[in-house]
């Protein structure tokens, strides 16, 4: 089976570039899966669980926090804020950053501050979330 | 004539000096190769969101879409971001950056639009004070430390956005310095909002390879997400770009230094061996014409 050109790049480095039968990316309306022959696509993405299948197993799992992925029939191209391989994350991390943002948000004194506040906390109890329902598969 | 112990001492002093900027010359060695190797690697990012921004972009045109993509339509008030390095000792660098920043704000200036300025890294702000001191609104310093991050370019980049949010300018545009090699870097000034239109008669069906793109959710919303990402990795390019330069730069300094500091060295050992010799062969004419006259 043809095999489709996955790239997750960060804007500091390119985290993996490989050819993968699968790869199924948390999209901001709903998670897609991207085989060879995809019709072209560009979508956000939410923060959650991207997954790298080779054959059908997920061989590669990563934590992304947001970003876009740009899919043609031959590529799949995932552009993520932030992305880290899903074994290096633990869950008392997350849980860590939740409560991090929870102080950044009371502390927050300016509106915008708040804003970024409520964003970050969204995203990390987003990732929690993600992280934990991963975990258990 | 100087006594020979003086002598002794300045060439100890230009030696130690020389030491320094051995050392210097280096240490800016080391940290160009990591930077330049950070630039690299931050390339397939931008790369990648050029090809997003052409294929989105291609869907908006003549005017449309949001401000940040098509302008506020006016261009009177004019932001001028200035990105410098905090440090000196690094030849022409920042002085060659402040040149071509001075030169576009009297352009602008001239042409009568307002012009505002914002420096990133304190030389050029230590420069530009004492013409522009009322131009300046905002500086931003000390980033990058111990390395460039993306989120030092977010610093600065929503700090932009802010401003233009508040339409605080019409247009923005950075000045910094291209890196080519070690030897020579680019002064550069570069639009940043509005982006400058690429060649869409050219570019925009060849980029599009006849795909046409479904965008989830619609064009409008992943636009308005994506541009002002995109201006954090312009501005992270910039950085890099800039500090790749200004080690190049500072390594060029450091080695012209010591090569200085090497001829200060032997002109003035050559200056002691002469007024040693000096010496003894006075001292020598003494002992002779005295002994001659007994």
């Amino acid at each position: 089976m043809a095999k489709v050109n996955f790239r997750l790049v960060m804007p500091e480095r390119e985290l993996l570039a490989t050819e993968a039968d699968m790869v199924v990316v948390p999209g901001s309306e709903g998670d897609f899966g991207v085989l060879h022959g995809h019709a072209p696509l560009i979508s956000t993405v939410r923060p959650g669980v991207l997954e790298v299948f080779q054959g059908s197993k997920a061989e590669q799992r990563f934590l992304v926090v947001g970003g876009f992925a740009e899919v043609t029939p031959e590529r799949c191209t995932v552009l993520a804020d932030e992305a880290l391989p899903f074994e290096t994350v633990t869950a008392e991390q997350l849980a860590e950053r939740e409560r991090a943002a929870e102080r950044d948000l009371t502390d927050a004194a300016t509106d915008a501050e708040k804003a970024a506040a409520e964003k970050n906390l969204t995203i990390a109890r987003d990732l929690r979330r993600a992280q934990a329902y991963y975990a258990g598969r | 004539m100087p006594s020979l112990k003086t002598f002794r001492l300045r060439i100890r002093s230009v030696q130690s000096t020389q030491k320094i900027t051995k050392a210097m010359k280096m240490v800016a060695a080391a940290k160009l190769r990591r930077a330049q190797e950070q630039a690299m690697a931050a390339r397939p990012y931008a790369e990648a969101m050029d090809k997003i921004l052409a294929s989105l972009g291609a869907s908006f045109k003549g005017g449309t879409g949001p401000r940040l993509l098509a302008g506020t339509g006016s261009d009177k008030v004019h932001l001028l971001i200035v990105a410098t390095a905090d440090r000196g000792l690094c030849g022409a660098f920042n002085s060659s950056i402040v040149r071509e920043a001075r030169r576009n704000i009297r352009a602008l200036l001239a042409e009568g639009k307002t012009v505002k300025v914002m420096c990133v890294g304190r030389k050029g702000r230590d420069q530009l004070r004492r013409d522009f001191s009322s131009h300046i609104v905002e500086t931003i310093t000390d980033l990058g430390r111990p390395r460039l991050s993306f989120a030092d370019a977010h610093k600065v980049s929503s700090r932009i956005m802010e401003m233009f949010e508040a339409g605080d300018f019409d247009v923005a545009s950075v000045v910094f310095n291209r890196f080519k090699s070690a030897m020579t870097q680019i002064v550069t000034r570069q639009q940043l909002i509005p982006p400058p239109a690429p060649d869409a008669a050219g570019a925009a069906p060849a980029a599009g390879g006849g795909a046409v793109y479904e965008f989830e959710p619609d064009e409008g919303e992943i636009l308005a997400d994506l541009l002002p990402r995109n201006l954090t990795v312009q501005i992270f390019r910039v950085l890099l770009e800039n500090a790749a330069s200004f080690y190049g730069s500072q390594m060029t300094a450091m080695d012209n230094a010591s090569r200085n500091a090497g001829d200060v060295i032997k002109k003035l050992t050559l200056q002691m061996n002469r007024s040693r010799q000096a010496s003894i062969t006075k001292e020598l004419i003494e002992i002779i014409s005295g002994a001659e006259a007994v």
